[in-house]
């Protein structure tokens, strides 16, 4: 059985509908990248299975427990974690307490000094600034800590909504890379992009979204050499 | 000199008693963005709550003064808190996905609702405090004759807000609370339960509301169904002048307020009082909008 389930999934705003019932299944130690246009549906997908946003139809089964009826702040407790679209981090508060938040849930005092350790090894620079307010950090900085801010809740299911956004292509390379390693410590990772090329060389299958439907979906380097993908997200031919 | 020092005191004391209201606007504006306005008379529910416990319990002369009036001050604290939450479940919880606007007109029916049934239980007369509660001393501080009672009341408001201060500071549920007040979807990814924190936020600003209508019942002995408007009305004006949504702005805005009004009305005119400290609510409006101590950090963009 798939860790994560997605059937027929239905979300709607206000009378309009934003996915028409749409099915993703996630195995354990998978990295699966969802691709997709600007209101294609990609970040709603991601709300809705962290809880946020209600599907009107359809089901998320998380080893065939159904998801979608619990809350936001349940579904941590479960173990799915999401870094948000946009960074999101809180700005009065310090990069530390923005970690302690993130393992908020978290009930082994020990694990969460682990995790920190891990994070601050995979972004030195968070350990450097703990003690600066979030909101002063860079744009780089800030989504290395959302990246944190989620690990310290030890998730099974990492989510990910363009951690790429706005940043310089060092930059990419190197959260990719820390996605890379963060995914060969067990964890499955969901990743939402725009920058289709990077993402699909790290993951290994990929969903193609259009307004609010999958139209595609196959292994990442089908994807990759699909003439109709290379002519639509990865800028023609190569 | 000596009336000088006598007002400012008088001052500190009144303005511990508005920081500790403005601290209960001040959080629910922190998380809801929603200004209370029925916490002025969540304040008056406290000092009759108070007047009738130290009526019909005798606390004080089971327990003596101090800790009579220590249990009286928790048990009045936890009963407003406890009415606090009743509140935001019946007038705002309903209304959380509204306009504002919808949770604003609750607010101020909910306000008319409290004024009214404290009316009908109590009359509206004014309401006498027991006097001789707490021995009648002064205190001589370096040659300066002040009241004992002023000095408990400066005392036990700068106690809880440092309570509180340390609470909101260093433990994982305050900073849940900072979380929440800055970005509730972010909040709820955290695993944190903004209801929950909502709730804490309906407990212990009325409960501050709630010790400070027990203070100004002991302080200035009587109270009456109508006094939590005006006392409302600065606490506002206080948490705005500090920087509505920060919660050392509120401590700050309050004694500063109840000083200036204090030393206004001695130097000025008494009868100009209240018009001194909306006077300074508009001037700092004009030269600091965001409040003394509003917009602490730049937002990065």
């Amino acid at each position: 059985m798939a860790l994560l389930e997605v059937k027929n999934l239905h979300v709607k705003y206000g009378n309009v509908e934003a996915l028409h019932g749409i099915d993703i299944e996630v195995n354990e130690g998978e990295i699966v990248t969802i691709l997709g246009a600007n209101g294609a549906g990609k970040s709603t997908t991601l709300m809705t299975l962290s809880g946020i946003i209600k599907p009107s139809e359809g089901e998320i089964l998380l080893e065939g427990k159904p998801l979608h009826r619990l809350p936001a702040h349940k579904v941590v407790r479960e173990r799915i974690t999401q870094s948000p679209e946009g960074r999101r981090v809180f700005g009065t508060l310090t990069v530390r307490e923005n970690l302690n938040l993130g393992a908020f849930t978290a009930k082994d005092p020990k694990q969460t000094e682990t995790n920190r350790k891990w994070i601050y090894e995979l972004f030195p620079r968070l350990q450097e600034r703990r003690q600066q307010l979030a909101g002063t950090l860079s744009g780089g900085e800030q989504q290395m800590l959302a990246i944190g801010r989620a690990l310290m809740s030890n998730p099974r299911i990492l989510l990910l909504d363009e951690p790429s956004l706005g940043l310089a292509p060092i930059l990419v390379k190197t959260i990719f890379d820390t996605i890379r390693q963060i995914n060969e410590t067990g964890v499955t990772v969901i990743l939402v992009e725009q920058n289709a090329r990077v993402a699909l060389k790290l993951a290994h299958r990929g969903y193609v979204m259009e307004v609010g439907r999958i139209v595609m979906q196959d292994f990442a380097s089908a994807l990759l050499s699909n003439p109709e993908v290379i002519n639509a997200y990865l800028g023609g031919k190569d | 000199m000596e009336q000088f020092f006598q007002q400012l005191t008088n001052g500190l004391a009144v303005g511990g008693i508005y920081a500790l209201i403005a601290l209960g606007y001040t959080m629910v504006y922190g998380v809801l963005k929603l200004i209370n306005f029925a916490h002025g008379d969540l304040f008056t529910i406290g000092s009759y709550l108070g007047l009738t416990l130290l009526t019909s319990m005798a606390l004080t002369d089971k327990l003596g003064p101090f800790f009579g009036i220590l249990l009286l001050a928790v048990m009045v604290m936890i009963l407003v808190g406890i009415v606090g939450i009743l509140l935001d479940q019946v007038a705002y919880r309903p209304l959380r996905e509204s306009p504002r606007l919808s949770a604003v007109v609750s607010a101020l029916g909910a306000s008319i609702f409290f004024q009214n049934t404290i009316m009908l239980i109590y009359g509206a007369s004014f309401h006498v405090y027991p006097q001789n509660i707490l021995p009648r001393m002064v205190v001589n501080v370096f040659g300066l004759h002040i009241p004992m009672i002023r000095i408990l009341v400066l005392l036990a408001s700068v106690v809880m807000m440092l309570a509180l201060y340390t609470f909101i500071q260093k433990t994982t549920i305050g900073t849940a609370i900072r979380a929440a007040a800055e970005d509730q979807g972010a909040a709820k990814l955290m695993g944190i339960d903004v209801n929950g924190v909502i709730m804490i936020v309906f407990f212990i600003g009325p409960a501050l509301g709630g010790a400070a209508g027990l203070m100004v019942g002991l302080y200035y002995g009587q109270v009456n169904f109508t006094m939590g408007w005006i006392y409302g009305l600065k606490a506002f004006t206080a948490a705005i002048l500090g920087g509505i949504g920060n919660i050392p702005g509120a401590m700050v805005g309050g004694i500063l307020l109840g000083v200036i009004e204090a030393l206004g009305a001695a130097y000025i005119s008494i009868a100009w009082k209240d018009a001194i400290a909306f006077l300074v609510l508009i001037l700092i409006l004009i030269v600091r909008p965001t409040g003394l101590l509003g917009e602490r950090v730049a937002e990065k963009i």
